[in-house]
């Protein structure tokens, strides 16, 4: 093959992965990165956010709180663990009739299961315990539940995302729906897909959840952050996700 | 006659000093499609002015804009080049756009730089503060109007 060749090819088949999925024209963080990025991604043993996964793993095992118990005493071992569950967050809590987000779930269940206190909102051991439970989905579709108590809630996550705020008066939708693949000054503009999260990114040196990235976003417009855990971020989480509906799981997906 | 000038003299100054302490805009007179007097009756300069385009903290203009900035890495792509900008507008088309660029198109994506009001959910630490003060937008503004280009984009 000619070298124009190999390059022709290897362009094409890096487009098939990052696109090949959709076709409907929605893409993925993964397909706005350079080639070593998703290379990083690509190699598990090169994604720093498989320590995470591991260290998840490792806490999947560890009895927390007075029940004595930790998440594989009811959910079973860690190879078994949860297949398909990240997939679908956020999702109702039947027992209170609110929107949670998986982070969200892991705090009810180890208070109510485990009786533990809750574990600190994008601290070391939710980020790790959540990018286990993640990676446990990693490769299924995006898969929010058909559930009409949820309409509510990405309604409101739409109107935030549609809200001009911030000193700097932009929108979500100004830069990821009207502007996606535009440049900000260095940064490619993605499509707002929440597929990998959590994610390791290289500006953090350190895994972070979407709601970080929410938040940063929000601190670049000059807007007020909303706080971790807050009910507009569990709406805009709701939202992104029955945009992204059918869309590939990455976590721990890596990105710049 | 030299006294009342100088009081006046002196109460510009003042009315320009407690702007800038406040940090709350200045008003916009603005006549027809631009402002023809420059705000706060402030001078601009233009190698200020620069400084203030290219500083993605200050400015933020090349997160969007490309211009003819050369030792600049990483220009935005989200909006039109600030090349023969002014060539394209007069100074006071060029300072209405930069103070409040909301006044002649309300769905730009650019910020109305010296306007505090009309904005949601802004953080504490900018909260009634435009984005450059009235000094800074008279130096844009004047630099602006050193980007004389007769081949640039048309408007």
């Amino acid at each position: 093959m000619t070298r124009r060749g190999v390059l022709a090819a290897a362009l094409a088949a890096a487009l098939a992965t990052a696109a090949a999925a959709q076709g409907d024209g929605r893409l993925s963080g993964f397909a706005f990165m350079g080639p070593d990025t998703q290379a990083m991604q690509k190699d598990d043993t090169a994604n720093p956010g498989m320590l995470w996964v591991a260290e998840g793993e490792a806490l999947w095992s560890q009895p927390a709180g007075q029940s004595g118990r930790s998440c594989a005493s009811c959910h079973g071992e860690a190879a078994q663990a949860l297949p398909g569950v990240a997939a679908r967050y956020p999702a109702i809590d039947d027992a209170t009739g609110e929107a949670v987000t998986l982070d969200g779930r892991i705090n009810l269940c180890r208070q109510r299961n485990q009786q533990a206190p809750p574990l600190a909102l994008e601290g070391r051991d939710m980020l790790s315990l959540s990018a286990f439970v993640g990676h446990r989905s990693r490769g299924m579709p995006i898969d929010p539940p058909d559930d009409p108590r949820l309409a509510p809630v990405r309604e409101r996550g739409e109107a935030l995302y549609r809200l001009r705020q911030g000193q700097l008066n932009f929108s979500c939708a100004n830069c990821h729906d009207d502007n996606a693949g535009g440049r900000l000054g260095a940064a490619p503009i993605p499509q707002a897909h929440p597929t990998g999260y959590p994610i390791y990114r290289l500006e953090w040196q350190a895994v972070g959840s979407l709601q970080r990235r929410l938040r940063n976003c929000l601190t670049g417009v000059r807007a007020e952050p909303f706080a971790y855990g807050a009910p507009e971020l569990t709406a805009l989480e709701a939202y992104l996700a029955s945009r992204a509906r059918g869309m590939e799981l990455e976590t721990p997906a890596v990105r710049p | 006659m030299r006294a009342p000038m100088l009081f006046i003299a002196a109460s510009l100054a003042v009315v320009a000093a407690a702007h800038a302490g406040s940090g709350a805009p200045v008003p916009l007179r603005v006549v027809g499609d631009g402002i023809p007097e420059p705000l706060a009756g402030l001078a601009g300069d233009p190698a200020r002015g620069r400084a203030i385009v290219v500083d993605r903290q200050r400015g933020l203009c090349l997160l969007c804009h490309t211009g003819p900035f050369p030792e600049q890495r990483f220009q935005g792509t989200l909006a039109p080049s600030l090349a023969g900008a002014g060539t394209r507008w007069t100074v006071a088309q060029l300072r209405l756009r930069v103070a409040d660029s909301r006044a002649i198109d309300p769905a730009t994506i650019m910020p109305s730089y010296h306007r505090a009001d009309g904005l949601a959910r802004v953080a504490k630490p900018f909260e009634g503060r435009p984005i450059l003060d009235a000094q800074q937008v008279e130096d844009v503004i004047a630099f602006l109007a050193t980007l004389q280009d007769k081949e640039g984009p048309k408007r």
